[in-house]
């Protein structure tokens, strides 16, 4: 992981904060750090202690499914890569008998008298990321846990599904290790249910089950699978999509029923539930996986207790639904499951929140205490000379030296021609190894380098800044991937395994002789932004800017800022949105840094990241600005789709419609007696196949403040699935106790609008009565869900896709939530997707932590991997500028003609641009047309050695 | 005169959530100090296989 090379980042384990004093800007934190027992100076990961440890411990990161020992890694991509030894499991540490790991330490990084240490730190803020807790096992007991071993949590299972995990994944039976045919999920273990004392939904599960099901039957094609909902939540944005696609692939069969307990008939599990026809079953299963809702984390309580920080009624942060990352205690912030169950989506959008919240707390003191690394001056001399090539192959501990034979890689490359120096390494990427490369690298006036390692995805990085601390250029460096590529792959073939790390080791030597220095570019920032909409999103985007210190230009296309929010009357939380509103329109105005223009369009942009160009188009003439970032923030549209008489008939209306009609004295409403509202009206898979994620949070909301209004009202509320994800379950379960009336309807049964001369009604069928109701509706209230905006019009405009459904597409759908493809461009709010108010404003300060980076840095830093356009090759034909994804080659006029040049900031290396000219006029940076050759003539040898390998055998034969 | 705030960020937790906040901290202008009870970072989603609804490798 990226945290563990960052200069910035000091990474702390072993470690708890016990106390904490001073105020916001100026906090002294003590934190107690337990001994590690391993000098994290010294260990090189070996892992050699654990080899010879001979204590036997049950492994928890493998979900006490396996062993490990007490002297251990916890898996082997961790962060610090740093050995430790377990204190409760030591012999010596317990029973001062055993040292074995000592004596087996190369380097002596084992130190039992290890001391716990005191630290007191100096913070400006402080962030709660404590994430989510283990629902107790007491609670998993009644589903047969702990007593019948193929009931398994789905944590359990997620392990046994990991090719690294206890089984090298292979989903069998614990009991008797073999392959299970039926299997079946049950959902909401420990939420969803007030008997253990989580009431509320914890959000994920449903996701995790269908992806969990998914990977099941990929290991096992001929399982069976059914999973027990009580409602199918999956409201994330593409998530209704992606669970459908799964269930059709699959054939998987998804019941509502909420099984009660689990028994063991004989060697299988067996099942019995009623469904919503009231009919009851009994089935039987060889597994059964338990989905395990997420706790509140076990310290919080001590923790919040130690800082003074108010927790809810399940023992998550308490916060606001217009300040979801303040707890009371100003300063400390909180974000990710700790505020709340979430997916790791959500979860990344509030890490970037607070890092956006703790940026406008600290702006005045930003880069104070920043460490900024040199580097020394190339040395371009060296690097003109003939190829000095130095080949480096690791053996990754036993990872790679345990099938391919390592030394005889390395005597091999010593053979290949512009080779000068050759090593075989232990740990190529352990720091005292680096620190050895750069002297190798100056000893020997090595010019290029060949790494016969890992993936360069996760590794070369590294290698490169190495490079450059040795004074040569990042671009010089070429890595062969031996050990997914060699010793993974080939395991069980050794020699072929070595054969193949070398025919790869050769090539990588042909081309890193081609390899040329590339200029590392900067780019300067306009410290400016431009946010496009005026909604909550927009506004507490450019606000968290503005904080930060950067000028904004804030654009609203209408003449009132506020968006849909202006609409919305009531929160579940009892806060009120127009105050939420107002208080964010007053603060924005009267910010120095906030430009504002009313009334206004963007037209034109263009540039790219850190120097955009935008036209801004209102009545009294246009103003041209220029601006480092782009924040789309364009917001969504109710949908109002011609079904059930809306727009006919005035007692038709929408959830917004009656947020109004719910601030009146008088009105439709108190007339009304008999409410009805219907769900996902025109959602989820007519005429919007998405699911809007709020509407059924909403309904509830309303039909609650009907129901406080006029107790006497009947309200019944129509639905597929109740969606009151998080703690909105606790208002779902309200409702229930005030006497609303829910009743699902089937996909296949939707309710229909019946009318008797003036009145209204609804034609339901009751799966439970087993008939068709007739209910009366005085006001039928439509969940309609939201469309997006206008956001086809600047997609095209600045080359951002759209999803399927219209919405702006994330970079990453997990990682990298509110980038956009473009650089410099980023999304929040409705732009992005339906979502409630307090997700679009933990968005918007996401897209404002995001924004105000390259503000902060004042430059942006090109990768050197771009293309290159060689104009006098050029026809002009266009079809790189059409085919580049990110906007990246623009047609410029030379001359009489038209050439393509790239902008090179924007470009992102793909080559798509190179693979498409007819005239062979584009280059990329590193992936030269000449070393690409190289390298495949080099592989040539190898299908010359096969060719004869054959006419030998033949020969033979 | 109120004392110079300071431009270190403690952040509890190395999770995703945790994480992800250091290294926008830190891309931001800040030092953080990233703190865990555990001996390594990384939280529940190391745990984890893949991720719905891509099916992407967590770690």
């Amino acid at each position: 992981m990226e945290a563990g090379r960052s200069p910035n980042i000091e990474i702390i384990t072993l470690a708890e904060l016990k106390e904490l004093s001073g105020k916001p800007g100026n906090f002294r934190a003590k934190l107690h750090i337990r001994p590690r027992y391993v000098d994290p100076l010294k260990c090189t990961s070996c892992g050699m202690c654990t080899t010879y440890c001979p204590k036997e411990v049950v492994d928890e990161y493998n979900e006490r499914l396996t062993f490990t020992k007490a002297a251990r890694i916890d898996y082997a991509q961790a962060v610090p890569t740093i050995y430790y030894l377990d204190e409760k499991e030591c012999l010596r540490l317990q029973h001062e008998s055993c040292q074995l790991c000592a004596n087996v330490c190369g380097p002596n990084a084992i130190v039992f008298d290890q001391q716990p240490e005191e630290r007191e730190l100096e913070v400006g803020a402080v962030v709660l990321a404590l994430g989510f807790g283990r629902v107790p096992e007491e609670v998993l007991e009644k589903y047969g846990y702990g007593k019948y071993p193929d009931v398994l949590t789905s944590l359990e299972l997620e392990r046994l599904t990991c090719a690294s995990g206890p089984t090298e994944g292979e989903v069998i039976r614990p009991s008797d290790f073999t392959h299970p045919r039926r299997i079946a999920f049950l959902q909401c273990v420990g939420s969803r249910d007030v008997t253990c004392g989580n009431g509320y939904c914890s959000s994920v599960c449903c996701m995790y089950a269908m992806k969990e099901a998914s990977v099941v039957k990929e290991h096992l094609p001929e399982a069976e699978i059914d999973l027990f909902f009580m409602d199918i939540r999956t409201q994330g944005k593409g998530f209704d999509e992606a669970f459908n696609r799964a269930v059709e692939k699959y054939g998987f069969r998804t019941i509502y029923a909420r099984v009660p307990r689990v028994d063991q008939v004989g060697r299988r599990l067996a099942l019995t539930y009623v469904t919503e026809d009231g009919k009851t079953h009994r089935d039987f299963y060889d597994m059964v996986v338990l989905s395990v809702g997420l706790d509140a984390p076990q310290d919080a309580e001590v923790l919040a207790e130690r800082l003074g920080i108010e927790l809810n009624h399940y023992g998550f942060a308490k916060t606001k639904v217009s300040t979801p990352l303040e707890t009371n205690v100003p300063g400390v912030f909180v974000a990710g499951a700790f505020q709340g169950p979430k997916d790791i989506p959500e979860s990344v959008v509030q890490a970037q929140a607070v890092a956006a919240r703790c940026s406008e707390l600290l702006a005045e003191v930003r880069g104070q205490d920043a460490i900024h690394k040199e580097f020394p001056p190339e040395d371009e001399e060296l690097e003109r000379l003939e190829p000095r090539i130095g080949v480096f192959v690791c053996h990754c501990g036993v990872n790679i030296a345990g099938v391919v034979n390592v030394k005889e890689v390395a005597r091999y490359a010593s053979t290949l021609p512009g080779v000068v120096y050759t090593e075989d390494v232990l740990y190529s990427c352990s720091q005292d190894t680096l620190n050895e490369l750069v002297k190798k690298i100056k000893e020997n006036r090595l010019n290029r380098v060949v790494i016969a390692a890992c993936s360069p995805r996760t590794h070369e990085p590294l290698f490169q800044e190495t490079l450059r601390e040795a004074g040569l250029n990042p671009a010089l460096i070429e890595m062969a991937n031996i050990r997914d590529q060699c010793a993974w792959v080939h395991a069980e073939d050794p020699e072929a395994a070595t054969q193949k790390a070398k025919d790869q080791v050769r090539m990588a030597v042909a081309k890193a002789a081609r390899l040329m220095p590339l200029e590392l570019q900067r780019v300067s920032v306009t410290p400016s932004a431009l946010v496009i909409g005026g909604g909550a999103a927009g506004l507490q985007a450019a606000l968290s800017i503005a904080n930060q210190g950067f000028e904004v230009y804030l654009v609203e296309k209408e003449e009132e800022l506020g968006g849909n929010l202006r609409r919305v009357t009531g929160l579940l939380s009892g806060e009120r949105p127009q105050k939420i509103l107002e208080d964010l329109i007053k603060q924005v105005e009267s910010h120095p840094k906030v430009k504002i223009y009313k009334g206004t369009t963007v037209e034109n942009i263009s540039g790219y990241v850190g120097n955009f160009t935008s036209t801004l188009r209102r009545e009294e003439g246009s103003e041209v600005i220029n601006h480092g970032v782009v924040i789309l923030a364009t917001g969504g549209k109710e949908h109002r789709p011609v079904l059930f008489g809306l727009g006919e008939n005035e007692r038709v209306l929408t959830q917004l419609d009656l947020e109004g009609e719910l601030e009146k004295k008088g009105g439709r409403l108190s007339r009304a007696k008999s409410i009805v509202m219907i769900q996902c009206v025109g959602s989820r898979g007519e005429d919007l196949k998405y699911c809007s994620k709020l509407c059924c949070q909403q309904a509830v909301k309303n039909a609650l403040r009907i129901k406080k209004k006029y107790p006497k009202k009947d309200i019944y509320i129509l639905f597929r699935d109740m969606r009151t994800y998080g703690f909105s379950e606790d208002a779902y379960r309200e409702a229930r106790k005030a006497g609303i009336i829910f009743i699902r309807y089937q996909v296949d049964r939707k309710p229909e609008l019946v009318k008797r001369g003036k009145s209204l009604g609804v034609k339901i069928y009751d799966a439970l009565l087993g008939e068709e109701l007739f209910i009366p509706a005085d006001l039928l209230v439509l969940s309609v869900g939201i469309t997006p905006g206008e956001n086809e019009e600047i997609s095209k405009v600045i080359k951002a896709p759209l999803t399927g459904d219209g919405f702006f597409l994330e970079a990453h759908v997990k990682l990298m939530p509110v980038e956009l493809p473009v650089e410099g461009v980023y999304v929040c709010g409705l732009a992005h997707g339906p979502k409630p108010l307090e997700e679009t404003l933990a968005q918007a300060r996401a897209a404002a932590a995001k924004a105000a980076i390259p503000l902060a840095k004042g430059y942006v830093e090109v990768a050197p991997i771009v293309s290159r356009v060689d104009q006098s090759k050029c026809i002009g034909c266009g079809i790189c500028a059409a085919l580049c994804p990110y906007g990246a080659i623009e047609m410029v006029k030379v001359g009489k003609r038209k050439k393509a040049q790239t902008i090179t900031a924007s470009c992102k290396g793909c080559g798509i641009c190179a693979s498409h000219c007819p005239v062979l006029a584009i280059s990329m940076g590193g992936f030269t047309d000449e070393a690409i050759l190289a390298q495949i003539e080099a592989f040539g040898a190898f299908v010359e050695r096969e060719a004869e390998e054959k006419t030998e055998k033949e020969e033979a034969a | 005169m109120a004392k110079k705030k300071s431009g270190k960020v403690l952040v509890l937790g190395g999770g995703i959530t945790g994480v992800q906040a250091a290294l926008d901290l830190a891309d931001l202008g800040y030092y953080v100090y990233l703190v865990d009870k555990k001996a390594s970072i990384g939280g529940v989603m190391a745990q984890l296989d893949k991720t719905f609804p891509t099916n992407d490798c967590s770690i």
